[in-house]
């Protein structure tokens, strides 16, 4: 037991040593909040658009004055022609452009009816349909204008009411996530190299001569990453209360009890990482494109995945980061207790299990 | 000139004589390509509803039929309980409940009015908007119909009204893997740039390799080129291997011209591989080369605009992507594979990169010492 302490003391020099890795290690969790909670959001704002106006007269006027006062249009640009159109478009200038034809004010009162088009990048689907959207509502809103005082029979309608997150707060769904990342980046890809390092270096094989077990060769090796990411998570959740306003609605001590479940899930990975890879920059490559990508992009908290293919929506029950992400999720943020989390536990537990078995079959007692 | 000959054949066999790496560089850049953009779908689609039919009338059923009918929406629940609705949202179930109050048809006809009542998850609040949004005009729709079995319709157009037709430019069909393929591409053009360039002299100081180079005559600059050649060579190869998948697996054709990306390319790796070679001058082990890259990169990454319109960060977010060499990948392969952008209209782009490479080199060169 003495001797398994000196070990963990010999790890924590390792990793108390190395001043610019620890300082990124404690600043990668709160860049990532802070870059997701002030400057990302999937909304879609301040978007430069084009105007051109074959009419000229006071009601294109009155809605481009509407569009120009809503917080999602920026910058009008007034065009003259259907050529400097696209070329505007074509230098990234512009999101869309509202075209409106000639006469538009004296059809819209002599035939009550007037066309308007317009025309939308669609490089980003996303943000061109929003747009279409936003701008198709604004010119609804003047023309219902024109119309007012006129009852309208059989009216609908439809009360609103947003659950768990009244304002549309977007952190309410990144901070799960990047607890996600940064816990599966700190746990698997830092075990990953310090052991590969290691052998890599060669001191592996001083280690491996010595009397201790390998097994608590390797649990020495784990416990002060096990510390940090704890930190980490303190400083996540600490932050997003205080900075963000995101609230921690259930049970604190099941939410850390999950995040320590999900960081021995973690250091399970990357102890089977370090296993295959002979040097560090495989171990690294391995972490990197091979954790870091999928977690971002199967967890749910970027892109839903009930909109992949069926095979992707398989594949994603393998990646441990999209149950922790719905456990935080309905723990922190709906504010549910075990009860609808336990299934998730369960997997994440079972993972856990499997990981590890794996890993210490493959851990190699003795260097070729 | 012979010696950096003889540097760049060292540094090739470095690189080809470690399968695993080699791997890693082409097939994992390859795999994710293939993969990734089929997950990234940002559509909001499959949103899954749950209804509370309290009234069980003809209108109720008919306005569940025409939600059940449309693309957007799933009914995963028809039921009377309110509770139970909200339960399929505790249970992560259902996205969305409708309430239709147990008075709506006999309301709505009796005195022209009748009220609904929606609740939305919007932990993702993007989500619950366009849900919203959706089921609106799916209500707005059957609100219509129901009054044209009501009233008759004037002959004429006794309101103004105006036509709004939309036009979807470059991308008509709305496909999201065409936005994030190009995207995706730059992302692992750069982490194979970056990230091996950083580990490559850092490797050499860590195993202690380095120096034997510095005790023999090679210079400072010959030194920097033999490191900076192969992994340009390399970055432009996984570009190619990349664009050939694109073209294979999603049919993405650049409309611009090859030369463009290509030139452009050229000169983005030299900032990126620059980027590499300054860390690796100033970090003592691989590890730390390795985070410190991955932290710069990240948030190079995730403030590009990569998954994000950048249109919408705040001010000060805005301004740091005018120094972010990644934002100005993704735009310009985005401006040249989807709208057909030529150098010319990239022509700014192309030089605040070459800026940033310039920039970035001298530096590394400057600062890498012979000498501890």
């Amino acid at each position: 037991m003495k001797q398994f302490l000196y070990f963990i003391r010999k790890e924590f020099y390792h990793l108390l040593r190395d001043r610019r890795t620890l300082f990124i290690l404690f600043g990668m969790p709160i860049t990532q909040i802070l870059i997701f909670g002030f400057a990302l959001t999937n909304e879609v704002k301040n978007s430069a658009i084009a105007i051109l106006d074959n009419s000229k007269d006071e009601a294109t006027a009155a809605i481009i004055h509407q569009l120009e006062a809503s917080q999602y249009f920026d910058l009008l640009l007034n065009i003259n022609s259907n050529a400097e159109l696209e070329s505007t478009f074509q230098q990234g200038k512009i999101r869309m452009a509202v075209v409106f034809p000639e006469q538009f004010q004296r059809s819209l009162l002599h035939n009550n009816l007037a066309q308007v088009q317009l025309i939308a990048d669609a490089t980003d689907p996303n943000v061109a349909n929003t747009l279409t959207t936003y701008a198709t509502s604004i010119i609804m809103d003047y023309q219902q204008s024109l119309s007012n005082g006129i009852p309208i029979p059989l009216m609908v309608n439809t009360e609103m009411r947003m659950l768990y997150n009244p304002q549309m707060k977007g952190s309410y769904n990144f901070v799960p996530g990047v607890m996600a990342m940064v816990l599966m980046l700190v746990g698997a890809m830092m075990t990953s190299i310090s052991i590969v390092r290691e052998k890599e270096l060669g001191t592996m094989e001083v280690i491996l001569v010595s009397p201790i077990v390998p097994m608590r060769i390797i649990i020495a090796k784990m416990i002060p990453y096990l510390i940090l990411s704890m930190v980490n998570i303190a400083s996540i959740l600490l932050l997003s209360v205080y900075a963000l306003d995101v609230p921690i609605r259930g049970s604190l001590v099941l939410l850390v009890a999950e995040c320590f479940l999900f960081t021995l899930t973690a250091l399970a990975l990357g102890l089977l990482i370090s296993s295959v890879s002979g040097s560090q920059q495989v171990a690294m490559l391995i972490s990197l494109m091979g954790l870091f990508l999928p977690t971002i992009m199967f967890s749910g908290f970027m892109f839903p995945v009930e909109n992949m293919p069926i095979p992707l929506q398989v594949l994603s029950n393998l990646v441990p980061a999209k149950w922790f992400y719905y456990i935080v999720k309905d723990v922190m943020i709906k504010g549910t207790g075990l009860k609808t989390v336990w299934m998730e536990t369960l997997i994440l537990a079972g993972m856990l299990v499997v990981l590890l078995t794996v890993s210490i079959r493959k851990f190699k007692v003795r260097l070729e | 000139m012979r010696t950096l000959r003889f540097l760049l054949e060292k540094e090739f066999r470095q690189i080809f004589r470690d399968p695993a790496i080699l791997r890693l560089i082409f097939i994992m850049p390859a795999i994710q390509l293939l993969v990734l953009p089929l997950a990234a779908d940002y559509e909001v689609k499959n949103i899954s509803i749950s209804v509370v039919d309290q009234d069980r009338s003809s209108y109720s059923r008919q306005l569940v039929e025409k939600i059940s009918a449309s693309s957007y929406f799933e009914l995963v629940n028809y039921t009377s309980s309110y509770t139970q609705a909200l339960e399929d949202v505790e249970d992560d179930k259902a996205d969305v409940v409708l309430q239709i109050p147990s008075s709506f048809e006999r309301e709505l006809v009796r005195e022209g009015k009748g009220e609904l009542f929606m609740a939305l998850n919007a932990i993702n609040g993007v989500k619950a908007n366009l849900g919203g949004v959706y089921l609106r005009s799916i209500i707005n729709d059957f609100n219509q119909d129901i009054r044209l079995t009501w009233v008759q319709p004037p002959r004429q157009n006794l309101q103004p009204q105006i036509q709004v037709t939309s036009l979807n430019w470059f991308n008509p069909l709305l496909n999201y893997q065409y936005f994030m393929v190009p995207g995706i591409l730059v992302i692992l053009v750069t982490l194979v740039g970056s990230f091996l360039s950083a580990l490559n002299i850092v490797k050499e100081k860590e195993i202690g390799t380095i120096e034997q180079i510095n005790v023999t005559p090679i210079r400072k600059y010959q030194f920097i080129l033999g490191k900076l050649i192969p992994f340009w060579i390399l970055g432009l190869v996984v570009l190619t291997i990349g664009m050939i998948l694109a073209r294979l697996f999603y049919g993405i054709i650049p409309e611009g011209s090859l030369f463009t990306i290509y030139i452009f390319a050229a000169v983005y790796l030299l900032s990126v591989l620059g980027l590499g070679l300054l860390i690796s001058t100033y970090t003592e082990t691989q590890q730390q080369a390795m985070l410190i890259s991955f932290f710069i990169i990240m948030i190079f990454i995730l403030l590009g605009g990569l998954y994000t319109s950048i249109d919408s960060m705040p001010e000060w977010a805005r301004i740091s992507t005018k120094f972010n060499p990644v934002a100005y990948f993704i735009e310009v392969m985005r401006m040249v594979v989807l709208k057909g952008s030529t150098l010319y209209d990239i022509r700014f782009h192309l030089l605040t990169v070459a800026g940033f490479g310039i920039f970035l080199n001298s530096w590394a060169v400057l600062s890498y010492k012979k000498r501890n």
